[in-house]
């Protein structure tokens, strides 16, 4: 282990993730060589370098391969949603094991929780880059130019071609923004006309909680602090959700400029976007547009010549953890730490980044103060409910003709959403994500609203021929797979309850199982930590009350053991040399 | 009213400005089941035994404000149904086999198991494999046993004034790591006598050379219950100490 490792005399002004990131670009892991040399770069114990890496799923401490390749495993932007298994068959033509480096050290291979594809069919990242619309067909020839080890530019360019589908276009994308229109006009008004504007427009944040935008800026702008500071969460983390990517390719002007009139607001002069590490290709264009606004006198010192307004931004890329999407976690990971949440209150407004007051909003929501300002708050009130104005954008996926985004008024049906993306004979839709609400048809005319069903845009189509227990299954591994680890509840009782689908699955399941399930689901629900536990069994709990027969046909048994018994004696028959009938329990 | 009171199971106690509802309820010798909880240490919530009900959600006790008024109920059999279920949690979760374990008597988890009246871990084991450090001269680490309460990590930092434990990972991955450049023990600045190798609840770290010293049967939790015990346990801060 006596490689030499690069040395970054810059690394001060570096992120930690960012840091380990180029690390792990030139070694293709990060080793404890690595780590220590980080601790002393950074002078931070070994101790929490270690913590960071291996918290987050996209950092890895044994070698990947020069071909490094993550499957979504998404319902639907994942390898099992066509009924084939894509994963087992790339598998096979590499003769590479899931979760495992080739031992050549040509390629590497693995699943990862949604990665925001779910409107281009099963997808996969190599490399970081996003490959669409995968088939049998284009995983032999994927497989075919790993083994010819064919550089990835020369490979066809459609295959890497991520199109942003809109197939309905509301309030906000029907927009034309102009650069600097919307902080120029704010600029022309005093911070707490400013707030005023955004309060009369009732705008409530649109990650799905709903906290009121103006009271959160106000009760930031008014914390005593020794800085204040802008965060936008682009780490859009829910399985299903994909409206971002949209936001951040194409209305990313507008984030900006929503991110620098909150700071005029709360008086910050530092603003982070926090870009999920799935989305690290989105990242020469933001950077080429954060660059064109420092050119325009935008963003940077003395904004539009207002010599009081200093405000810029700086992009920090995740690391592969859906819980960095809590904000309390994302701030732990902006701050170089794994990304575990707070215990809040107090929260962020007033005890945030480096313990400063500090708003924290999702993309869509900066887009909405943005455009606000510029078009007023009656423009924005003329769409929506009374308490929820505005419009919402859907990424809407799964068992339907027209997957893509969709932007309606709040206020519109499921039903609505249903015909108008050609979904036939529906069972359920899954709104805002494994963590928000599964719906049967009953509740179709249901609206989405605050008031009613939220989301924070996720909105997944289970067509009638899907088994929903296999669902709920995929949400289950889902959770235990993301939960940070920090409390017993979530930690432990995501892993049961995902062992206990699995015993189902495996045609183990007894009446006592769903009794099991229930208990589980209650006590996750109610005594964890966080939002991520809170919401971890949602899914199970609306399944065993909406869709009881799902479950019910699989658990008939009065008993089954928890484990496969002929599975778990295995090695000991192989070892022994034993497989005839008597060595076989079932 | 009184500005300043708080009511834990219709009892009405008093708090100080800054105290949480665990600290509260301890100083009034309320007894909340707590594990990762220890009086002087900042509280961490995450064992969450000591979930509570305030309104129609449940908080931690040990890291929630007392404020005046609240009306808390903690003594319920829904709260120790669920907190028996977080204890099972952490037992099947690691590798706790307590007639061979050097702890049994003097552990925190094995107590609780009996004060919620335990009489079996319920959920099938996950049979954790995790590495065992024996390279301290005085001190074992026995990760199997390990219930990720944070304990040493926050001892040896708030009142060792070293810095020798973290938990890395993730779910259940999460583990106890030893902040050394070769992650072994024998290569920290941890000592025997420090706090941090003093309050592990569970077998994780012991003492060597000691472990049955104090015979089976006279040992802390074989006299009382976790509840009278709990109530007099305090870690005091060092200020300013040279611990060299």
């Amino acid at each position: 282990m006596n490689q030499r490792l690069p040395i970054n005399s810059d690394s001060k002004s570096e992120h930690l993730l960012h840091r380990l990131y180029a690390l792990q670009q030139q070694c293709l892991h990060i080793s404890p060589e690595a780590i220590r040399q980080v601790a002393n770069e950074f002078n931070l114990p070994v101790s929490q370098i270690t913590a960071v890496v291996a918290f987050y799923a996209f950092f890895y401490q044994q070698p990947c391969g020069r071909y490094h390749i993550l499957f979504s495993n998404c319902t639907s932007c994942g390898y099992l949603a066509d009924g084939e298994n894509l994963l087992l068959q790339f598998s096979q033509h590499l003769d590479v094991a899931p979760g495992k480096t080739r031992l050549d050290g040509l390629v590497s291979l693995g699943e990862t929780s949604c990665i925001g594809l779910c409107d281009h069919g099963a997808a996969m990242l190599i490399n970081g880059l996003p490959i669409i619309e995968l088939d049998a067909n284009r995983i032999e020839q994927i497989a075919q130019l790993i083994i010819t080890e064919t550089p990835l530019t020369n490979w066809p360019t459609e295959w890497f071609q991520v199109n942003d589908i809109v197939h309905k276009q509301g309030l906000m994308l029907s927009e034309n923004f102009t650069v600097g229109s919307s902080l120029k006009r704010a600029l022309a008004s005093s911070a707490d006309d400013l707030l005023a504007i955004i309060e009369e427009s009732a705008l409530c944040g649109r990650g799905g909680a709903g906290f009121n935008t103006a009271k959160k800026w106000r009760i930031c702008q008014q914390a005593s602090g020794s800085a204040h500071y802008v965060v936008c969460n682009a780490d859009e983390g829910e399985p299903g959700t994909f409206k971002d990517r949209l936001l951040l390719r194409s209305h990313v002007e507008a984030m900006f400029e929503g991110m620098a009139l909150c700071a005029y607001i709360i008086g910050a002069e530092k603003g982070f976007i926090y870009l999920r590490g799935e989305y690290r290709y989105l990242l020469p264009h933001l950077q080429a547009v954060l660059d064109q606004y420092r050119q325009l006198g935008l963003l940077g010192n003395h904004i539009c010549g207002d010599v009081a307004f200093n405000f810029d931004i700086e992009i920090i890329v995740g690391a592969g953890a859906y819980i960095c999407g809590e904000e309390s976690a994302l701030i732990e990971s902006l701050e170089g730490k794994p990304g575990i949440p707070r215990v809040r209150p107090p929260f962020p407004v007033t005890h945030g980044y480096l313990g400063q007051p500090t708003v924290v909003n999702n993309v869509e929501t900066f887009i909405a103060a943005a455009q606000i300002v510029l078009h007023g708050s009656d423009w924005f009130r003329s769409v929506g409910t009374e308490q929820s104005t505005g419009s919402k954008i859907l990424s809407v996926s799964g068992d339907c003709q027209l997957p893509g985004i969709y932007e309606y008024p709040f206020g519109i049906s499921v039903q609505q959403v249903l015909h108008d993306c050609e979904a036939k004979e529906v069972q359920a839709v899954q709104i805002g994500g494994p963590a928000g609400r599964l719906i049967g048809k009953e509740d179709f005319n249901r609206r989405i609203s605050f008031e009613d069903l939220s989301t924070g845009g996720s909105l997944l189509i289970f067509g009638k021929h899907r088994d929903l227990l296999t669902i709920n299954r995929n949400f289950a591994h889902f959770f235990a797979h993301e939960s940070c680890g920090f409390c017993t509840p979530c930690r432990v009782g995501t892993k049961l309850l995902k062992n206990n689908l699995d015993k189902i699955a495996d045609g183990r399941g007894t009446q006592q199982d769903v009794v099991e399930i229930k208990q589980l689901s209650d006590l996750i629900q109610r005594h964890s930590h966080c939002g991520l536990g809170h919401t971890a069994a949602n899914h199970m709990l609306d399944s065993l009350q909406h869709f009881p027969q799902a479950i019910e046909d699989l658990t008939q048994q009065v008993f089954a053991p928890p484990f496969a018994l002929d599975e778990a004696i295995k090695d000991a028959c192989r070892i022994t040399h034993r497989d005839d009938a008597v060595a076989r329990l079932k | 009213m009184d500005d300043h009171t708080i009511t834990i199971d219709g009892a009405e106690i008093p708090f100080q400005q800054g105290q949480t509802i665990m600290d509260a309820a301890l100083a009034a010798e309320v007894y909340i089941p707590h594990l990762c909880h220890y009086p002087g240490l900042t509280p961490r919530g995450n064992c969450r035994l000591c979930s509570v009900d305030m309104g129609n959600k449940s908080v931690a006790a040990c890291t929630t404000a007392a404020v005046a008024g609240q009306q808390i109920s903690s003594d319920t059999p829904a709260l120790n149904a669920a907190r028996k279920s977080i204890t099972q949690m952490l037992f099947i979760e690691g590798n706790h086999i307590c007639p061979s374990c050097e702890k049994s008597g003097n552990c925190k988890l094995q107590a609780m198991g009996y004060y919620l009246g335990m009489l079996d871990e319920h959920f099938p084991q996950f049979y954790q494999r995790r590495e065992i450090d024996a390279s301290h001269a005085d001190i074992l680490l026995d990760r199997d046993r390990c219930i990720l309460c944070d304990l040493c990590v926050r001892a040896s930092r708030e009142v060792d004034g070293k810095d020798v434990f973290a938990i890395a990972g993730r779910g259940m991955d999460a583990h106890l790591i030893v902040n050394s450049s070769t992650g072994k023990l024998i290569d920290s600045n941890m000592a025997a006598s420090d706090l941090a190798a003093n309050i592990c609840p569970v077998g994780a770290i012991l003492i060597k050379q000691e472990g049955y010293q104090v015979p089976i049967g006279q040992r802390i939790y074989d006299q009382n219950m976790i509840n009278e015990v709990g109530l007099q346990e305090k870690a005091v801060k060092k200020t300013k100490q040279d611990d060299d």
